[in-house]
C-alpha cells in the first residue's frame, strides 16, 4: 500500500486515493494551516499559508528534498514521500505570511462576527507572530453592503483567498462576485447593479475564513461562543442537508451547513439557512387546547392542560372507536419523524385495528432546482448541488412506516374524499409543514368531522376547529430520524426548548401510546428495525454524523 | 568585436523598412520558405543545436521548450507571441516590431512550421499603438501575398496571426498570466504545472516565445547555426549547468546617459562597454552610481561592478538575478538610492496582480517603508526590516506562484546589500526626498 511520511508519520494511501499534504496530514491529525484551499473548490495556491518541505523517493530510493517550499494543496502525495510541515524553515513562512496577511486587517475583533471562529485570529494564535512591524498607515478600503441581501463584505478584513469568488464560479454557477483592482487594492465586488442574490449565496459567509463576509441576517446578534451547536438535519426540503444548529438561551441563532458527503456536501440552500424563522414565530401553537365542538358553547376552551387533554384524547378515540371501528382516520405528515410516525400508527391501530391511515399534503414547488448555472441559467451537468422540489423533509420515512402497518395508505386526498362522504368519525391530524399545508376548502371539509384533534406547530385554518389542539414542536425542538430524497436516514436533534405549553411531537406520541418513561430516540429506532423490514438499517440506533443509507446493497459508511 | 555588424537591427534605418517589398529585396521569406519543405524536427533541432536562449527575460532554451510539446498531439498547438514588453527600460522588441515587422512575422512563422501550430496570437501591450498598425499593415501584405493564411505557397501549411492588444499591465507579460489574459480572463499567473507546453491556450499546448527570440530564429534558418554561435559566450567548462550565451543581443540602454538607445551587440559585451562606448558615457560628465543590469527586477551593479559582462551568466556571479531583458539602467552618482529603490519597489507594487500574498502585501509594504523613509522619518532598523521582507517574498522560499515576487524583492537585496551605507546616511542625517503637507503648512 503507497504510503508517504506526513512528519515523521506514516500515512497510508488508498491504492487509487488523490490526496494533497493538507488531506494527508489531516490523516495523522496534524493541521497545516491553509486559507484559499477548500475541498469542493478548484486549487488556486494563492494564499500560500500551506507551504511544506516536500521530498520526492527517486527510483533508486534516496529522498530528495526539493529547493523550495511547497503549497501543500496543490503537491498531491505520492507513494514514499516525505512531507515536512513543522519544520522551522515551514515556520518561519507560516508566520511571514500571516504577517503579511495582518498588515492591512484592522484588528476589529471586538466587533467582528466571526471573532471565535476566525481562521486569522486563530492561526496568528498558533503560527503567528504577537505583533505587527507595520509602521505606516493602514490601507483602509470601503465596506461594502450592496454586495447581496443576505450578505454584506468588511472589505477591509477581507484576505483575498477567492473563495468566495470560486464557488459562484464552480458550484453555484452564476459568477456574481469577483476581484477588482490589483495589488494591495484589490478587493472583492460585483458588477454595479448585479448582488449576489443566488440561492446559495450564504455559503459564501460560510466559506469566507475571516470576517470579511457577513451574514445580514445573524450580523450583530451573538458572539459566536455564547452558541450552543447541535448537529441536525435542515428540513426544507428532502435533500436533507446535514445542518448544525447554532442557538443560545432556546433561541435558534443561524443554520450552518455541516459537511456530509452521504447528504448534500459542504452547502446548503439559502431556502434552508434562514428557512428557521418559524420557529420563534408568534404564530406559534403555544398551548393544548381542548374546546367546546357542540352544543351551546362551541368554541369555548374547555381546558388547556396536558395532563387533562392527552388522556382525554385516548378516551374519545377509543369511543368513537368502539361505535364505528372503520371510521378512525389519522393524517400523518411527511414532517414527521419516523418514530413519530412509528408511534402514531401503532397507537391508532391500537385504538381501532380497522383505522385508516394517510399520508398528509406533500408540497412540491417547481422543479428540482440543480446547480451550478450556465450564464443562461441552465443547469450544468453533473449537479453539484440540488434545491429539490419537494418541500418535505421526510416522505420516505413516514411512507415506509405507513406501509408497514397497512397495505395500501391512503392519499391526503382519499381521506379528504372520506371525510366529504362521511366515512371517518374522528381523525387525528398531524401538520408541521410551516408554509402551511392546509387550505380554507380543505379545512372547511374537516371540520366536519365529529372528533377532530390537530397537531401541528402553528396556527392554520384548520387549528381553530379542532375538539383537540396539541401544541407540537418544531425540528430543531425534537428528536427522531428523517429520510431524504436517496434513502439516508439522519437523526434530528433538539436544540431548543419550544414554548412554554407545546411539547415535542415525539414526547406526545409517547404519551398517548401509554409508554412509560422518557423518549428514548436509539431504543425506538432499534424497535422499528425490527418491526419494519425496509428500516433494517435502524438496527444501529444512533445514526452518528452523517446518517445511515437504508438500503443494504449501497456500501455503508465509516461513522 | 570591432566589426559586428547587426543583423536584426540590419534594416531599421531603410526606407520604407516595413513593407513586404523592401522585406523581400534584401532576401526576406527566404528562410521560411526553406522551412515549408523541411520536416519540423529538423527546425527545431537547428534551433536547439544553435543554443539560442529565450530573450523575454528568463533565457530559456528555446529549442528546448519547443520539444516539451506533446507528441502526435491532434491539435490545435498554439504559438503566443510574447510582445507584451513591460519591464522598465527595455525597449528592444518595440524597435524590431515597429521597424522591421516582416523579420518578426518571419520568425513566427518558421517557429509556426517547427511546432506544428496553425494560428499564432501575437499579444501586443496596448502603449504600442504604432507597433500594433505596422504589424497590422505587415500581416495584411502577408496575407494578401500569400505567405500566410490556407495553404501557403502550396505546401499545404496553414497559418493565422492574430493580433490581440492587451489592457496594458506587467504581469500580462509572464506566460501564463498572458495566456489568462488571452484566454479574457484577469491576468493571473497559473500554477505550473501543467505548463504552457502542455497545457496552455484554451487548455491546448502552447508555446510562448519573445519577440527577439523567434527574430533570432529566422537568422538562425538563414545563416546557420555556426554563424549564430560565432559570437557570444560559450558555456563555462566548469559549470555544467551554464548553458552559454550565444548570439546578437539587443541591449537597451537609459537613464543618466548622454544617447540612450537600443544597439544590437554580441552576447558578452561589459556594462562599462555599453556605456561609454555605445551611449556616450554618463551625462553631464559624471560617474554611475550604479546600473540596472536588465530591468529593474534583475537588481544593481555597483560602480564596482560594471566590467561585468552581460549575458545569461554574467550578472548572477555579482549578485543579480540575472541578465532579464538586457535594458541597462544607469543611475549617476549624484542619485539617491533611497529615491532609486523607492521607484522600484512602487512600480513593483503597482503591477502585482494581487494573486499571492508575500507579493501583494509585501511590494506594498516595502513601497510604504521606503516613502516612510523619504518623508525622513526612517530609522535604522528599517533596513533589516526590508531585506527580512525581501528575503520571505522570493521564489526560493517558494512563496508565489510566479516570478514577479523575486522580481520586486531582488532590487531591495542588491541595494541594501551593495549600498547600505548611502541608505544609512541618508536615515542618519535625517535627509528626505518629499516634504510632507504638514511641513509645507508649517513652514509658510
Amino acid at each position: 500500500m503507497p504510503t508517504a511520511l506526513v512528519n515523521n508519520t506514516p500515512v497510508e494511501l488508498g491504492p487509487t486515493e488523490q490526496l494533497n499534504c493538507i488531506q494527508a496530514a489531516q490523516r495523522i491529525g496534524f493541521e497545516i494551516p491553509h486559507y484559499c484551499w477548500h475541498p469542493a473548490l478548484s486549487v488556486v495556491a494563492s494564499c500560500r499559508m500551506c507551504l511544506v518541505e516536500v521530498g520526492d523517493k527517486k527510483p533508486d530510493g534516496t529522498i530528495v528534498m526539493r529547493p523550495k517550499l511547497e503549497p501543500g494543496c496543490q503537491t498531491p502525495v505520492k507513494d514514499g514521500m516525505v512531507i515536512i510541515a513543522d519544520s522551522p524553515k515551514v515556520k518561519a513562512a507560516q508566520a511571514a505570511t500571516l504577517e503579511y496577511l495582518l498588515l492591512n486587517h484592522p484588528l476589529d475583533c471586538p466587533t467582528c462576527d466571526q471573532a471565535g471562529e476566525c481562521g486569522l485570529q486563530d492561526y496568528s494564535y498558533k503560527y503567528g507572530r504577537g505583533y505587527s512591524r507595520l509602521q505606516e498607515p493602514k490601507n483602509i478600503k470601503p465596506d461594502k453592503d450592496h454586495i447581496g441581501d443576505q450578505i454584506t463584505l468588511f472589505t477591509d478584513r477581507c484576505i483575498m483567498c477567492t473563495r468566495c469568488v470560486r464557488f459562484t464560479r464552480e458550484v453555484s454557477g452564476t459568477a456574481e462576485l469577483m476581484v477588482t483592482d490589483r495589488g494591495t487594492n484589490e478587493e472583492i465586488d460585483v458588477f454595479p447593479g448585479e448582488p449576489c442574490n443566488n440561492k446559495l449565496a450564504g455559503n459564501v459567509v460560510d466559506l469566507c475564513p475571516v470576517g470579511a463576509l457577513c451574514s445580514k441576517d445573524f450580523l450583530y446578534k451573538q458572539r459566536v461562543w455564547w452558541l450552543k451547536t447541535t448537529k441536525s438535519v435542515c428540513p426544507n426540503c428532502s435533500t436533507g442537508c446535514s445542518v448544525e444548529v447554532d442557538q443560545n438561551e432556546d433561541r435558534v441563532h443561524r443554520l450552518t451547513p455541516r459537511v456530509n458527503p452521504q447528504a448534500q456536501g459542504h452547502f446548503m440552500c439559502d431556502e434552508g439557512r434562514f428557512g428557521w424563522k418559524y420557529i420563534h414565530s408568534d404564530q406559534r401553537i403555544t398551548f393544548p387546547e381542548a374546546r367546546d365542538v357542540s352544543g351551546e358553547g362551541i368554541g369555548r376552551v374547555l381546558s388547556r392542560g396536558w395532563d387533562e387533554i392527552l388522556p382525554a384524547v385516548v378516551q374519545s378515540l377509543k369511543k368513537r372507536a368502539s361505535v364505528h371501528p372503520k371510521k378512525i382516520g389519522a393524517i400523518l405528515s411527511p414532517w414527521m419523524t419516523v418514530e413519530e410516525a412509528y408511534l402514531l400508527a401503532g397507537f391508532m391501530l391500537k385504538v381501532s385495528p380497522k383505522a385508516k391511515l394517510a399520508l398528509g399534503p406533500v408540497r412540491i414547488e417547481g422543479e428540482d432546482d440543480k446547480y451550478p448555472k450556465d450564464i443562461h441559467g441552465a443547469a450544468i451537468e453533473p449537479a453539484k448541488f440540488t434545491i429539490r422540489a419537494e418541500k418535505a423533509p421526510n416522505r420516505r420515512g413516514v411512507e415506509a412506516v405507513l406501509k408497514s402497518f397497512t397495505e395500501s395508505p391512503m392519499t391526503y386526498g382519499d381521506m379528504l374524499a372520506q371525510v366529504a362522504a362521511g366515512e371517518i368519525d374522528a381523525l387525528y391530524v398531524v401538520g408541521g409543514d410551516p408554509a402551511g399545508w392546509c387550505s380554507e376548502e380543505d379545512a372547511a371539509k374537516l371540520a366536519a368531522v365529529p372528533l377532530l384533534i390537530v397537531q401541528d406547530l402553528l396556527h392554520s385554518p384548520v387549528s381553530g376547529k379542532a375538539a383537540f389542539l396539541l401544541s407540537g414542536g418544531a425540528f430543531a425542538e425534537r428528536d427522531g430520524t428523517f429520510i431524504n430524497h436517496a434513502g439516508l436516514a439522519q437523526e434530528i436533534r433538539r436544540s431548543v426548548r419550544g414554548p412554554d405549553g407545546s411539547r415535542p411531537d415525539n414526547r406526545i406520541l409517547w404519551d398517548l401510546c401509554g409508554r412509560t418513561g422518557l423518549y428514548q430516540g436509539a431504543s425506538l429506532r432499534r424497535e422499528i428495525a425490527k418491526k419494519i423490514p425496509a428500516l433494517a438499517a435502524l438496527a444501529a440506533g444512533t445514526l452518528g454524523d452523517i446518517g445511515v443509507k437504508l438500503m443494504a446493497s449501497e456500501p455503508q459508511p465509516a461513522s | 568585436m570591432p566589426t559586428f555588424e547587426p543583423v536584426l537591427l540590419a534594416r531599421i534605418n531603410k526606407p520604407d523598412s516595413t513593407s513586404l517589398a523592401s522585406y523581400r529585396a534584401d532576401g526576406g521569406y527566404g528562410a521560411f520558405t526553406k522551412c515549408l519543405g523541411e520536416a519540423p524536427e529538423s527546425i527545431i533541432e537547428t534551433v536547439k543545436s544553435a543554443g539560442l536562449r529565450g530573450r523575454g527575460g528568463a533565457g530559456f532554451p528555446c529549442g528546448v521548450k519547443w520539444t516539451f510539446l506533446p507528441k502526435n498531439h491532434p491539435g490545435p498547438i498554439y504559438l503566443a507571441v510574447n510582445a507584451d514588453e513591460s519591464e522598465p527600460g527595455t525597449f528592444n522588441n518595440r524597435i524590431l516590431m515597429e521597424k522591421d515587422p516582416h523579420q518578426l512575422i518571419e520568425g513566427i512563422a518558421i517557429a509556426c512550421k517547427a511546432i506544428g501550430s496553425h494560428k499564432a496570437f501575437l499579444y501586443l501591450r496596448y502603449e504600442y499603438g504604432t507597433s500594433y498598425r505596422v504589424l497590422d499593415a505587415a500581416v495584411n501584405e502577408c496575407y494578401a501575398a500569400g505567405l500566410l493564411g490556407k495553404n501557403i505557397q502550396g505546401s499545404g501549411f496553414d497559418l493565422d496571426i492574430v493580433l490581440h492588444r492587451g489592457a496594458a499591465a506587467y504581469i500580462c507579460g509572464e506566460e501564463t498570466g498572458l495566456i489568462e489574459s488571452l484566454e479574457g480572463k484577469r491576468a493571473w499567473p497559473r500554477i505550473k504545472p501543467p505548463f504552457p507546453a502542455i497545457e496552455g491556450l484554451f487548455r491546448k499546448p502552447t508555446i510562448v516565445n519573445n519577440v527577439e527570440t523567434l527574430c533570432c530564429v529566422t537568422h538562425i534558418i538563414s545563416r546557420g547555426v555556426d554563424w549564430f554561435k560565432s559570437m557570444g559566450v560559450p558555456p563555462d567548462p566548469t559549470n555544467p549547468r551554464d548553458l552559454g550565451s550565444f548570439g546578437p543581443k539587443l541591449y537597451c540602454i537609459s537613464g543618466h546617459v548622454e544617447k540612450p538607445g537600443c544597439v544590437e551587440l554580441p552576447l558578452g559585451v561589459t556594462a562599462r562597454e555599453l556605456i561609454d562606448e555605445h551611449a556616450g558615457g554618463v551625462w553631464k560628465g559624471r560617474k554611475a552610481k550604479a546600473v540596472v543590469p536588465g530591468g529593474i527586477s534583475m537588481g544593481f551593479l555597483s560602480a564596482a561592478e560594471l566590467d561585468t559582462p552581460l549575458d545569461f551568466a554574467g550578472p548572477g556571479k555579482v549578485g543579480c538575478l540575472g541578465l532579464g531583458t538586457a535594458a541597462v539602467v544607469v543611475v549617476d552618482d549624484q542619485t539617491s538610492m533611497v529615491d532609486v529603490l523607492y521607484n522600484c519597489c512602487r512600480f513593483m507594487s503597482h503591477e502585482s496582480c494581487g494573486q499571492c500574498t508575500p507579493c501583494r502585501e509585501g511590494t506594498s509594504w516595502m513601497t510604504r517603508i521606503l516613502d516612510r523613509i523619504r518623508h525622513g522619518q526612517g530609522r535604522s532598523e528599517d533596513l533589516d526590516l526590508l531585506v527580512e521582507v525581501a528575503e520571505s517574498m522570493g521564489i526560493i522560499p517558494g512563496t508565489t506562484i510566479c516570478g514577479l515576487s523575486d522580481g520586486a524583492a531582488w532590487p531591495v537585496k542588491n541595494a541594501i546589500k551593495k549600498f547600505r551605507s548611502d541608505f544609512e546616511e541618508y536615515i542618519a542625517a535625517g535627509n528626505k526626498t518629499v516634504t510632507s503637507a504638514q511641513e509645507l503648512m508649517a513652514a509658510h
